[in-house]
């Protein structure tokens, strides 16, 4: 690899981080949402008990290693909107006439976008903490791990996409079928035990399942599958994932 | 510096937006593609910039060839889009500083160009300004300012002015004089406004439907239209277009809402020679006009029809 190319990671890593801190609005935005499931859904729920959740959590213990993910995934979809964004105010043109490689591009992209969703994920962390959930500090940095995974895949995700689409629009509308019914679906809300076992498999088969559940493991010690089995399933969803973003962002034109 | 042979880009199965062109851009020169929209420039610049790929043919720049050797053109090569390509929520300076990395600038090296391009399109004191708050002709210098920044030795610009206004575009025009001047950087530039092809070009190829019709100088090319066009207001037009009809030196005459529309070489000694004749038979003149042909009037001459009845369809 060039120095240019690492340069041009930088570069594109750096620009997301910038235009992240000078959009305030969309900060706040990103940040208000997911802290009104925490807080609304958590203390609504209090006093539901609901089985498969053990008895020493309340719901809002439950519910933070959700809401934290909800909060990556949802950010990381901004990378993918940057990508059309990109695109359409033309200076995706100037980025593809550089002389560096395609994939040090999507490499900055993706850690630029995964950076500022992480940054996300972990001021939600943070909230969670100040409205009294129970956090395994030593869970923390193996927390961080999953939460960098699911960010990678997710980032990844919305460059494939939108490698591939030209409108702003249709790709948030896209996202919006897709996630909502994924977040659900994810144990993020609700454990697994309480549903149908047709349910069953699709909660095993989203991608989601394995970052809420591991994240639960590592915060507060309560996931459904063995941390390992999360960790693999996670690592080797992220893997493929960046292979296609990659590969579909190399072969976008203008 | 540009060389190119028989480019052809077919879109889909069958719209031939480049059909077969060939031409040369020599070292230090402002070559231009004048065309109507939808002639093919863009496509040309892309293909050129290595965005696009060429269904057959190919070019040459700086020596690397499109498609061996892709990196070299694109190190070579400094480009401004037809759509703005900036990026609005960065300031001028660091849309000039993540463009140098990517070249591969080294430290010191970018803030001394930086200082230098900013000052060569006089945007020294907006550096620090977020973009989104530049106006239009303020962006495109930026961006002019960008495509200098790695010294490169063919510049593209792609209708450089498009949707400025002329007090504006007179300054972008100046502004490509000077770094054509001061940095030898050759320029391949594409545009619809005839004044701006002949104002800026050393030559011109006059494209149109993806094929180039002619390249020359912009004095030669008015030159083959081999006339100037004198317009003459009168009393009595059609008596005065009669006694004028038979001159040897008149090669077309047309009378309309009484003005008489001349055709002839060396217009400027015919006038006294009308004033004569208008004179002679006691006609009273209200006033002579005389243009030299432009390059509308050359774009007319090969493809009858005028760039501007296509502007507004696109």
């Amino acid at each position: 690899m060039k120095s240019s190319d690492l340069q041009a990671i930088y570069v594109m890593w750096l620009r997301q981080i910038k235009r992240f801190v000078r959009a305030r609005s969309r900060l706040v935005a990103n940040i208000a949402q997911p802290f009104f499931f925490l807080a609304i859904l958590g203390f609504g729920f209090s006093s539901a008990r609901f089985p498969g959740i053990p008895i020493k959590l309340t719901y809002i213990d439950f519910i933070t290693p959700g809401i934290i993910t909800m909060a990556v995934i949802f950010s990381s979809m901004f990378a993918g909107i940057s990508v059309i964004w990109d695109r359409q105010f033309g200076f995706l043109q100037e980025v593809l006439v550089a002389p560096v490689s395609r994939i040090s591009i999507v490499i900055g992209r993706t850690l630029g976008g995964s950076t500022t969703a992480i940054i996300q994920g972990l001021i939600i962390l943070a909230i969670s903490m100040i409205l009294g959930v129970k956090i395994s500090v030593l869970g923390l940095l193996p927390a961080l791990i999953f939460m960098i995974l699911t960010a990678f895949m997710s980032v990844s995700f919305g460059i494939l996409i939108a490698s591939r689409m030209e409108d702003i629009h249709g790709f948030q509308l896209i996202m919006n079928l897709l996630l909502m019914p994924l977040v659900f679906l994810s144990t993020a809300f609700f454990p697994i035990e309480g549903l149908p076992n047709w349910l069953k498999y699709v909660v095993y088969a989203n991608p989601l399942t394995y970052s809420v559940d591991g994240i639960r493991g590592c915060l507060i010690g309560a996931s459904y599958f063995p941390l390992t089995l999360d960790l693999i399933a996670i690592a080797g969803l992220c893997a493929v994932m960046m292979g296609l973003g990659a590969y579909s962002f190399s072969k976008c034109e203008v | 510096m540009i060389i190119v042979r028989n480019l052809v880009k077919i879109y889909g199965k069958s719209i031939r937006a480049v059909d077969n062109i060939s031409f040369n851009v020599n070292e230090g020169e402002i070559f231009g593609f004048l065309g109507p929209n939808g002639a093919g420039k863009t496509t040309t610049v892309k293909i050129l910039a290595t965005l696009l790929k060429p269904t057959s043919g190919t070019a040459e720049i700086a020596g690397y060839d499109i498609l061996r050797n892709p990196d070299g053109v694109r190190r070579s090569i400094g480009i401004v889009f037809q759509n703005p390509a900036l990026d609005d929520q960065l300031t001028g300076i660091e849309n000039l500083d993540y463009h140098a990395r990517m070249y591969g600038l080294g430290k010191e090296e970018r803030k001394r160009r930086i200082k230098e391009v900013l000052e060569l399109v006089g945007l020294a004191d907006k550096a620090n300004v977020l973009v989104k708050n530049y106006s239009g002709g303020m962006k495109r210098r930026l961006e002019i300012a960008r495509g200098l920044m790695h010294y490169p030795k063919v510049l593209f610009l792609d209708e450089p002015t498009l949707g400025l206004d002329a007090q504006t575009r007179r300054a972008i025009w100046s502004y490509i004089k000077k770094l054509n001047r001061e940095e030898g950087v050759t320029v391949f530039l594409t545009t619809h406004y005839m004044e701006e092809a002949d104002y800026l070009c050393d030559r011109v190829a006059i494209i149109d439907k993806g094929k180039i019709l002619v390249v020359d100088k912009p004095e030669k090319l008015k030159s083959y239209i081999g006339k100037d066009v004198i317009y003459v207001e009168c009393l009595n037009s059609n008596l005065l277009a009669e006694k004028v009809r038979d001159m040897e030196w008149v090669e077309s005459i047309k009378v309309k809402d009484g003005v008489i529309t001349l055709g002839v070489k060396q217009g400027e000694k015919r006038i006294p020679d009308l004033v004569d004749i208008a004179q002679r038979n006691d006609l009273k003149i209200f006033s002579i006009s005389m243009r030299k042909p432009s390059l509308e009037d050359v774009f007319l001459y090969y493809t009858g029809r005028r760039i501007r009845d296509e502007e507004g369809t696109a």
